[in-house]
C-alpha cells in the first residue's frame, strides 16, 4: 500500500438472492477510511452499489441492530470465522475480506440468516423462570451474590449463532440444538426459583437433538464472542443428566429434589 | 431408530466403548504380549483363552454384541459430523476429527482381523503363533496391523477422555486438561504393548 489517498478495501461477498437461489461471489473495492468496520464497509456498498467490475449491482443485504456486540444480529462468517461484523475492524482483517452468511442456518438473502431454530430450542428447553401464578407468589429464595456474579457470565449469551456455526455436529444432517440453548439450561437451573423446574429442562435436553449430540470438539468455547464457558456448561449438564437419568428410572416419585 | 432414545443410545455407546470393548482390547493386548516370551508361551496363553468355560457366552456378550453396537452406532455418529479442522485447528477439534476417522478405519480393520482369525477358527483353522506369523510375514499386512493397533489404542485413549466428559466426571477445563495428559499416557503405554507383541511374530 502506498499513499493513503489511494488505499482501498477489497471485499468479497458470498451473495444469494433468495433462500433457494445458488450463491455467487461478488467483489467490491471501496475507498479506505480510518476506523472502518465490516458494517461501515457494507453501508458504503449500500450507498454506492457498484462492484469491482464497475457494474451497478443490488445493495448487499445484512442484519444488524445494536452495533456494540450485544445483540448478535450482525453475525456472519468473516475470513472463514463466524463472528459479529460490528466488532470486525477492517484494520485488523486480512484483505480481501471475505464475507459469507452462517450457512448452518437457512440463508434469507445475502448475509441474512434465519436463526429461528435457536429460539425454538430456547422454548423447547424452557429457558425462563416461570413465576406466573393465580395469586402473588411472593419473593423467591435469595441468590448468593457470588453465584449471581458467576451466572451473569452465562447470561451474556445473545443467541448470535456463532457457536452453532462453529460446531461440527450442528448441520443439515443432524438436529442437534447446539451449545447456546444448552448453556441456558445451566443458567436457569442455577437460578434459585428456576431450579424449581430443573427436571423439566434436563428432561428436555435428554430428548431429540439434545445434549447427547455433543461430540466434544470444543469449537464452541473457542468461537463464543462473549467468552461463555460453554464446554464447562455441557460437561456440568452431562453430570446433571446422568443423575437425572438414574432418578427417572430408579428414583422416587419426587420430581425436583 | 427413535430420536427420543438418542440420549440413552449415545450414553450406551460411550459406556460400551470402555466397558467391555476397551477392557477387552487391553486384555487382548496383554495376552498377545506372551508372544514376546516365545512361541510356546503364546500358544499356551491363547489356548487358555479359547478353553475358558462359557466361551460362546463370553464371546457374544463381552465382545461381539457390544463391539457391533459400538461400531455401527459409531459409524452413524461419524457420518453425521461435518468436520471443520481447517476453520478451527485446535487440539480438541483435531481429536474430534481423528476419533471419527480412526473409528471408521477400525470397523474395516477389526472386520478383517476377525475374518482372518476367529472366523477361520470357526471353519476349523487353529489360531496359534504360526497363524499370526504367517499373516505378519507379509510386509503390507504387518503395516496394516501396526496401523490397526495404533488407531485402536488412540481411539480407546481418546474415548476415555470423552467418556469422562460425557458422563460429567471431568467438568472443569483443568480436569479436562489433566485427563488429556493421562489418556496420552494410556495411548503410549498400550501402543508399546501392542506393537511389541506384533514385532514378536516377525
Amino acid at each position: 500500500m502506498s499513499a493513503t489517498a489511494t488505499k482501498t478495501v477489497v471485499l468479497e461477498i458470498l451473495r444469494q438472492d433468495t433462500t433457494d437461489a445458488t450463491p455467487y461471489w461478488e467483489k467490491f473495492e471501496l475507498e479506505y477510511r480510518p476506523n472502518m468496520n465490516v458494517i461501515s464497509a457494507l453501508m458504503e456498498i449500500r450507498r454506492n452499489p457498484i462492484n469491482a467490475d464497475g457494474k451497478l449491482t443490488t445493495p448487499v443485504n445484512w442484519d444488524m441492530n445494536c452495533l456494540e456486540e450485544v445483540c448478535g444480529a450482525c453475525s456472519m462468517v468473516i475470513n472463514g470465522r463466524p463472528r459479529q461484523s460490528c466488532t470486525a475492524l477492517i484494520d485488523q482483517l486480512e484483505q480481501p475480506v471475505r464475507l459469507e452468511p452462517m450457512r448452518t442456518f437457512p440463508v434469507v438473502r445475502d448475509l441474512i440468516v434465519d436463526r429461528s431454530r435457536m429460539f425454538d430450542s430456547l422454548k423447547k428447553v424452557k429457558a425462563w423462570v416461570p413465576i406466573d401464578g393465580t395469586y402473588d407468589l411472593g419473593e423467591g429464595p435469595r441468590m448468593p451474590e457470588r453465584k449471581r456474579q458467576w451466572a451473569y457470565e452465562l447470561s451474556k449469551c445473545m443467541t448470535c449463532g456463532v457457536c452453532l456455526e462453529a460446531c461440527p455436529n450442528v448441520n443439515s444432517g443432524s438436529d442437534f440444538m447446539g451449545p447456546a440453548p444448552l448453556s441456558q439450561v445451566r443458567l436457569f437451573n442455577a437460578h434459585p426459583t428456576g431450579a424449581m423446574n430443573k427436571d423439566e429442562r434436563l428432561n428436555a435436553i435428554m430428548g431429540e437433538g439434545g445434549l447427547a449430540n455433543c461430540g466434544n470438539s470444543q469449537n464452541c468455547v473457542v468461537a463464543c464472542p462473549k467468552g461463555i464457558p460453554l464446554t464447562t456448561s455441557i460437561a456440568a449438564l452431562n453430570r446433571d443428566t446422568t443423575v437425572q437419568m438414574f432418578k427417572n428410572f430408579f428414583g422416587s416419585d419426587h420430581m425436583v429434589d | 431408530m427413535s430420536k427420543d432414545r438418542e440420549f440413552y443410545l449415545r450414553r450406551l455407546h460411550s459406556l460400551l466403548g470402555i466397558i467391555p470393548v476397551g477392557l477387552f482390547m487391553t486384555q487382548h493386548f496383554v495376552v498377545n504380549h506372551f508372544a514376546t516370551r516365545g512361541e510356546e508361551s503364546f500358544n499356551t496363553a491363547a489356548h487358555f483363552m479359547e478353553s475358558l468355560p462359557f466361551r460362546f457366552f463370553l464371546e457374544w456378550f463381552v465382545i461381539f454384541l457390544p463391539l457391533m453396537f459400538h461400531a455401527f452406532y459409531g459409524l452413524y455418529i461419524a457420518f453425521t459430523a461435518k468436520n471443520n479442522p481447517q476453520r478451527y485447528g485446535t487440539f480438541r477439534n483435531w481429536m474430534f476429527v481423528l476419533q471419527r476417522f480412526s473409528g471408521v478405519f477400525l470397523v474395516v480393520f477389526i472386520a478383517w482381523h476377525v475374518f482372518e482369525t476367529r472366523f477361520q477358527a470357526a471353519l476349523g483353522a487353529e489360531v496359534n503363533f504360526n497363524m499370526m506369523a504367517d499373516i505378519l510375514a507379509n510386509p503390507f499386512m504387518f503395516a496394516f496391523y501396526v496401523l490397526g493397533v495404533v488407531t485402536a489404542t488412540f481411539h480407546f485413549a481418546n474415548g476415555i477422555w470423552s467418556f469422562l466428559v460425557s458422563w460429567g466426571i471431568t467438568q472443569s477445563p483443568t480436569s479436562q486438561r489433566i485427563s488429556t495428559y493421562v489418556t496420552i499416557g494410556i495411548f503410549l503405554a498400550l501402543t508399546v504393548v501392542g506393537v511389541q507383541a506384533l514385532l514378536a511374530f516377525v
